[in-house]
């Protein structure tokens, strides 16, 4: 049982379809009946026009799954429209779009399972999706009709401009702007490759207990890869700011902070070293280092794994895992930032959720299937990657609240170890506890100083060995600025994470031997 | 829709695109239907059914060049939908290195039979998948009674596509996929290491017995019990053949022809010379049948080759795919690996450890990654001690590191035991004086 995170990951996809491309000088439908309003002002009914589907078809499809006696039964009606630029060789020279369109439809009895999809909306292809899905059962029953209510969701995801509305000869002069920096940054750089990509997704979800939701959900992202060459060496970094923003987001500003973050964690990379191989105290710069909590704890306190006594947490609850001051939270509810959800994709409500409250374990992250299992309200984690797919725990934004300590205290107190920066993947075995993550730059830290560039250096650790092992936290917690997708048994969500400066006291590090 | 109605529909949507302004077109278009069950307890943890489908359109305006994607194949909307990407098209800069693959290079013959599709698919009846998935659980707990739980599942897929281009292909394929796995987890103390095996093919009859797997995945994690990091050091290492393809698979990214022109490959200059030792031969081999990679010709529609990619260690080839071979002026050869094979060594894996006096017998990897354009790596890694030519306890949470270009040279030998349940035909590799990191 293994899960993984990345970055870039319609680099490694390496095809058109991970990633679409909102390309278009107008709006893109690519559906039946065209939506009739877009953006995030729509309501239930607006949604209702844009899946073309009626109350009393949900209500049909849903008495179709529960027919065979399934206990519960909902429908994920879903319309996603991807863009992506790509800048290369000096010239926006490539764009890719991606449409998808369909309904899943998931029957429970129990915690058993079944699931099917339709990419039809005609009612006899939903219903016959739902007769597929409700063989998990297999007696027979017949289901009175239920009045639908619409709760008031909040909006985490505010943005001015609907990606629909901003044409793609708007987006190709932020890509310019980026490649044209990058070059005046540095004479050695030698290559630039920019991307631009957006999507936006519409949601409609609906179950047998009469809650009917919707959501709009917006993405974007704009990345850049440089190359340089210095005496023959080549090296090549990355860094993207992605989130669920509108256009507004990418300011001068931004652009500016894009391209010399790219160019610097490039350059750097000319006199780097490899640290000495074995165990070392390491420090985790504030930032996207939240990737160890993703992988060290997160992954194991998904609690369908717990619910299977698979994952090392799986009798942790209440127990004093870390020091006093390590609180980390999963948290749905951060404006604006990747893994935010207004409500999650089995129509729950979100929240911010305690996985260590003071060092002490407190909560696992919970779909439908494992709160009714042990008995606890939904923490609002079910997602999904499309209506393709059955929602189970998944982590939204993952962080660690500030702690007593100072960024410059911590580097400090180390007399020989490794300051991890910058990361490109994490993976992490549930059951037993290891996990790593891939450092694409940071330094060494010699006598108390940050000294010589690091790179490409893998750090394995076990969770609950390095929760108990955290020494320091700083007062400087930050979110990590650029796009992380998080991969289970086969299935992407965007999501975010967050630390603040923060010392193990050791780790293995990946190195050489004297 | 069968596959000739999905080829004029594709025929269709390429000429629609030309009358809206496209000068050349590539239309795709796929169907996938997939079955997939899952046992715990004896019961239906997961039962699942889907069809997917998709078209796949590039379009090529006057040298400016965009590709889309949509599962919506009614052809009002189709309509509009390719409207607007011709349309868009003419928004991005034109690149005389944009066009469709030249003729010359799509498949003559594509009759050739490489046994990718199981004919009765349609027979294999549910209660015969969920009875496999079964017996795997109930023959995997069997096995101790430190496992905490197990689990077995069946899968299996059966895909249909057409390719038409605008300058001259129509082609089309299926093939069909089963798939059988279990999972098991043990406790060990605090620990719950799992371990895992699955096994398949093209045709259900490669499916082997429930018995296999169960008893497999069983081993694969009762074997894991009392891992634990040892000292950090230079070993030998050797890699188990269904986890070395990790490795192998850092050629792939450096020997492609898009590293080559953007300057990111480590191997750019170095056709012709030594790139590892002489005991690696690296064939790319699309013919092999019932193999999961095999094909009569890529996603750009050009013709498959046999290829010999590395011999002795010399590199003969990278993987050039149309529009980079346009741009550094090389012939596209295909983009991409088919299935790869590798001339083998004598022995297997039990004669090859009786060498091994102090080493490190890798059986999973656990993250890491490697940089195309240095070739530096490093990767999590667990597996087992091996001293005095036997296995003498399980290791973990470690890391191995090094670079490319020496670590290929470090390549001891090749044994003579390929695993067969991959595109990449791998046997047990074995490699000197590796930097682990534990301890």
């Amino acid at each position: 049982m293994k899960a993984i995170i990345n970055r870039r990951d319609f680099l490694k996809a390496g095809t058109v379809t991970a990633v679409g491309a909102a390309i278009l000088p107008h709006v893109l439908s690519g559906c039946t009946t065209g939506p009739a309003k877009i953006g995030g002002d729509m309501t239930i009914h607006d949604y209702l026009e844009h899946f073309g589907v009626t109350e009393q078809m949900i209500q049909q499809i849903i008495a179709e799954g529960l027919s065979k006696g399934g206990d519960y039964c909902d429908v994920f009606f879903q319309h996603s429209i991807g863009n992506y630029i790509g800048l290369e060789d000096n010239a926006v020279n490539r764009a890719y779009s991606d449409i998808s369109f369909g309904v899943g439809i998931r029957v429970l009895k129990g915690d058993q399972t079944g699931y099917s999809f339709s990419e039809e909306v005609s009612l006899e292809a939903m219903k016959s999706a739902a007769r597929t899905a409700a063989n998990i059962a297999n007696s027979s029953a017949t289901v009175e009709p239920v009045a639908f209510e619409s709760p008031k969701l909040p909006n985490y995801y505010k943005i001015n401009t609907a990606w629909e509305e901003v044409s793609i000869n708007e987006k190709i002069p932020y890509l310019q702007q980026v490649n044209e920096k990058v070059f005046a940054l540095d004479g050695r750089i030698i290559k630039s490759n920019v991307w631009f990509n957006d999507e936006t997704s519409y949601v409609l979800f609906a179950n047998s207990e009469g809650r009917m939701t919707c959501d709009y959900q917006p993405m974007a992202q704009l990345s850049v890869s440089v190359t340089a060459e210095q005496n023959g060496q080549k090296e090549q970094n990355y860094f993207d700011y992605s989130g669920r923003r509108g256009i507004e987001f990418f300011t001068p500003e931004a652009i500016n902070t894009l391209a010399t973050e790219a160019v610097k964690r490039t350059v750097s990379l000319f006199d780097a070293v490899k640290p000495k191989a074995g165990e070392l105290p390491v420090v985790l710069a504030a930032g996207s280092s939240g990737i160890l909590l993703h992988e060290a704890i997160g992954h194991g306190m998904e609690a369908d794994f717990n619910r299977k006594e698979t994952s090392i947490f799986s009798d942790k609850i209440g127990k004093k895992v870390a020091k006093d001051f390590v609180s980390i939270v999963d948290d749905a509810t951060n404006e604006n930032i990747r893994g935010s959800i207004n409500v999650d994709d089995e129509g729950n409500d979100t929240e911010k959720t305690y996985l260590v409250a003071g060092g002490t374990m407190e909560s696992y992250l919970h779909d439908r299937i494992s709160a009714k299992h042990y008995g606890v309200k939904p923490t609002g984690n079910g997602r999904r990657e499309s209506f393709r797919h059955m929602p189970m725990p998944r982590m939204r934004n993952t962080y660690m609240e500030n702690g007593p300590h100072k960024k410059e205290e911590i580097i400090e107190s180390v007399k020989y170890g490794v300051y991890a920066e910058s990361f490109s993947n994490g993976q992490v075995m549930i059951g037993a506890g290891d996990f790593t993550f891939y450092v694409k730059s940071g330094y060494l830290i010699e006598n108390g100083k940050l000294t010589r560039p690091i790179k490409d250096i893998n750090i394995i650790g076990n969770g609950p060995k390095v929760l108990a092992d955290i020494e320091m936290v700083a007062d400087d917690l930050k979110m990590a600025e650029g796009g992380w997708t998080c991969g289970k048994n086969g299935q992407g969500v965007p999501v975010s994470q967050g630390l603040p400066t923060v010392k193990v006291s050791k780790i293995t590090v990946g190195g050489v031997n004297a | 829709m069968n596959n000739k109605e999905r080829q004029e529909l594709a025929m269709w949507a390429v000429e629609f695109a030309k009358k809206k302004g496209a000068s050349e077109v590539a239309a795709s278009i796929d169907n996938s239907r997939s079955s997939e069950v899952e046992i715990r307890e004896q019961k239906i943890e997961v039962i699942k059914e889907s069809t997917t489908n998709g078209l796949n359109l590039n379009i090529y305006r006057d040298h400016k060049y965009s590709g889309h994607t949509t599962n919506n194949l009614n052809k009002k909307d189709l309509e509009k939908f390719i409207t607007e990407a011709v349309e868009a098209t003419k928004y991005l800069t034109a690149d005389e290195f944009r066009a469709l693959p030249d003729a010359s290079l799509y498949p003559t013959d594509l009759n050739k039979d490489l046994k990718l599709e199981d004919k009765s698919y349609n027979t294999v009846a549910p209660e015969q998948k969920i009875q496999i998935a079964k017996e795997i659980e109930q023959i995997a707990l069997s096995k101790s009674d430190k496992i905490i739980t197990a689990t077995g599942g069946f899968w299996d897929s059966y895909s249909e596509s057409v390719l038409v281009h605008s300058n001259g292909l129509v082609a089309d394929r299926s093939s069909t996929f089963f798939g059988a796995s279990g999972s098991v987890t043990v406790r060990d103390g605090d620990a719950r290491p799992s371990g895992g095996d699955w096994a398949g093919g093209r045709f259900f009859e490669n499916v082997p017995s429930a018995e296999q797997i169960g008893a497999n995945a069983a081993e694969n994690a009762i074997r894991k019990m009392g891992q634990a990091k040892i000292d950090s050091g230079k070993y030998d290492m050797l890699i188990e053949n269904r986890t070395a393809s990790r490795l192998l698979y850092m050629f792939m990214r450096p020997m492609s022809a898009r590293s080559l022109q953007q300057k990111s490959s480590y191997l750019d200059g170095m056709l012709g010379k030594q790139i590892a030792s002489p005991l690696l031969t690296m064939i790319d081999d699309p013919f092999i049948a019932g193999g999961f990679g095999s094909r009569l010709y890529d996603g750009q529609g050009i013709a498959a080759k046999k290829r010999v990619m590395i011999e002795k260690g010399v590199l003969k080839e990278y993987y050039i795919d149309n529009y980079y071979g346009k741009k550094l002026g090389m012939t596209p050869n295909g983009g991409s690996s088919s299935n790869i094979r590798f001339e083998l060594g004598s022995r297997g894996f039990d004669e090859i450890v009786k060498d091994v006096k102090s080493g490190i017998f890798v059986t999973s990897f656990n993250g890491g990654n490697s940089n195309s354009t240095t070739g530096d790596f490093s990767f999590g890694v667990s597996g087992f001690l091996v001293e005095g030519g036997k296995i003498v306890k399980p290791v973990n949470e470690m890391n191995i590191s090094g670079n490319a270009k020496e670590f290929w040279q470090q390549l001891a030998e090749m044994g003579n035991d390929p695993y067969k349940y991959s595109s990449w035909l791998s046997p047990t590799l074995v490699f000197n004086d590796i930097d682990f990191s534990g301890l």
